[in-house]
């Protein structure tokens, strides 16, 4: 049962999401498993996807596929499918993937099952794992005729590194004419402080509770003396208090880090849903009622102006003497 | 077995967006009408009269029972019909449905119909028969043009979206409101619900319960006690 993995990279570097996929798949040990890299110095990232269990590499590079927009990208998947005879196509959770995973599926009327937490092979067939109505029940779904589209939610799946080298197959280009309307005029390229809060191992998130914009810095000096980087909900992104790459949440991103701090936060559904995967989770809020205190490891009531500077301090103080 | 997504009578919130920047593109132009297209129960058409009193002009409703349980291929492939018969400009998406989170159904469709897609836009523009979006992504905002006709999603802090006045509500009933059927957009039974879906729910279950949870009142020792925790629980 081949297994086609759409490998999004970004300035110059494989995203760990889709490679944390690939060994997800690799592992499920159903017969070849191929990557497809799309867009400009994708045959150079070909190489670390077959050190990560890509067997086969696809790689195509018209200038067409340069900006990450996804219509060109569902052209030419849809031909490596059918190439390949994929009858599993895989994508790591992001902006660009759900767009590209959505049009391959209205393109080959296939099924697509998204924010997937977990895919398994059961009785021969694949099945995946989703929770659904606000994550109060995880629920097995299936396909029903090939190929199976799924999109498997952000930090599911470490990704591994298995040593082999790839073949390495130009994928067929054939563009439709609508897939080359939209123009990208001007492509984001934001400088970040800190690491990107989807690979870091330590997140600090401040919510609405922080008070005002200038109270971020507090956040910021715990992240920076935990090695981590800093997160926000929507309500202090809507606010313009941070940057929207900055969200965790249902409208922004999935996290799974090793520690999650949340600073401030209620932990509304709309945020719970793009933390809840974090190893530990420490929350710091003066209401003890809410609800974040109901999925915290450690909660804490009482008044983070007080608590975040001698935490960053008593951090500073150990990492120092060690 | 499927998700019973029915319940629904109110205009999901994210909906709500879209129409808000629908009537803003209508106020911007010299002659355009604004129409809201759903695929549901005919109870929906209750939900979609509250776009008619934040302004819209018309609502169409594919009211069919078989469409009841469609997952993402059959209910693009319905939308996408019963879009078709409207030969729209734009096409507006809100981010997502307040029920299930997917926000992938406006791909679906924009493939369907064959037209350019914008999503996640946090601005919309349109002018010389173009569509600029200023769109977010995990790296920042992108700046993207497309030709019209084409389909955008927009994002919901593109805009703060207004009440519908106590006119606008009395206003909305007279306004045109289409239930139609499948047969009007040229679909059978076989093309949507159960038998037009490529997925299934197989099981429901419990989701995996966190461990033990400890809750402290900080008495000055807050501090101390999570550096304590941190260093048991060896992240530092």
């Amino acid at each position: 049962m081949p297994t086609l993995v759409f490998l999004e990279h970004h300035e110059g570097e494989l995203q760990k999401g889709p490679l944390g996929v690939l060994a997800r798949a690799t592992s499920l040990e159903d017969g070849e498993v191929a990557g497809a890299i799309l867009g400009a110095g994708a045959a150079a990232l070909a190489e670390q996807a077959g050190s990560h269990g890509a067997a086969k590499v696809w790689v195509a590079e018209d200038p067409a596929l340069e900006a990450p927009l996804p219509q060109p990208r569902v052209d030419v998947l849809a031909k490596v499918v059918e190439a390949g005879g994929y009858d599993t196509v895989l994508f790591a959770a992001s902006v660009l993937a759900a767009d590209v995973a959505a049009g391959l599926a209205a393109r080959l009327d296939a099924g697509l099952n998204w924010d997937l937490v977990d895919l398994v092979r059961e009785d021969g067939r694949l099945v995946g794992r989703r929770p659904a109505l606000g994550d109060t029940v995880v629920v097995d779904v299936g396909w029903k005729g090939s190929p199976a589209i799924g999109i498997v939610r952000s930090g599911t799946f470490e990704p591994a590194e298995t040593g082999g080298t790839p073949e390495v197959v130009e994928a067929p280009v054939e563009l439709e004419d609508f897939s080359t309307r939209a123009a990208m005029l001007e492509q984001a390229h934001e400088e970040q402080a800190g690491p990107s809060i989807e690979d870091a191992d330590v997140i600090v998130a401040g919510g609405r509770g922080l008070g005002g914009p200038e109270n971020f810095a507090l956040v910021e000096d715990l992240a920076k003396a935990l090695g981590g980087a800093v997160a926000a909900t929507r309500a202090v992104v809507d606010a313009g208090w941070y940057p929207y790459s900055a969200q965790v949440g249902q409208t922004g991103k999935n996290v799974a880090p090793k520690l999650y701090v949340a600073c401030g936060i209620s932990g509304a559904i709309q945020h719970k849903v793009g933390m809840q995967g974090s190893n530990v989770i420490v929350a710091i809020n003066k209401d003890a009622n809410a609800p974040i205190f109901e999925f915290s490891d450690l909660g804490v009531v009482g008044d983070l102006h007080q608590l975040l500077p001698k935490l960053t301090e008593l951090v500073r103080a150990r990492k120092g003497g060690q | 077995m499927r998700l019973d997504r029915s319940g629904e009578s109110t205009l999901n919130a994210f909906d709500v967006n879209a129409v808000e920047e629908a009537l803003r593109v209508k106020e911007s132009q010299e002659e355009a009408e604004v129409v809201v297209v759903s695929l549901g129960p005919a109870r929906a058409l209750d939900s979609l009269r509250k776009a008619l009193a934040m302004g819209a002009d018309r609502a169409v409703l594919v009211a069919d029972e078989e469409a009841a349980g469609s997952d993402l291929v059959a209910t693009s492939r319905a939308l996408a019909k019963a879009l078709e018969r409207e030969q729209a400009d734009l096409i507006l998406f809100g981010q997502q449905s307040s029920d299930s989170d997917g926000a992938v159904l406006w791909a679906a469709v924009a493939d369907r119909l064959r037209l350019p897609l914008i999503s996640q836009a946090a601005e919309l523009g349109i002018a010389d028969g173009k569509a600029t979006v200023k769109r977010q992504t995990e790296f920042g905002y992108d700046r993207i043009e497309a030709p019209l006709p084409a389909v955008v999603a927009v994002s919901d802090a593109i805009n703060e979206p207004r009440y519908p006045s106590l006119k606008g509500i009395m206003g909305a009933k007279s306004k045109p409101q289409d239930a139609i059927g499948l047969t009007d957009i040229g679909l059978s039974a076989d093309d949507v619900g159960e038998p037009g879906s490529r997925t299934e729910v197989l099981a429901l279950g419990e989701p995996p319960a966190r461990g033990e949870s400890r809750k402290i009142e900080d008495d000055g020792s807050g501090a101390q006690q999570i550096l304590d925790f941190l260093v048991e629980e060896k992240l530092l």
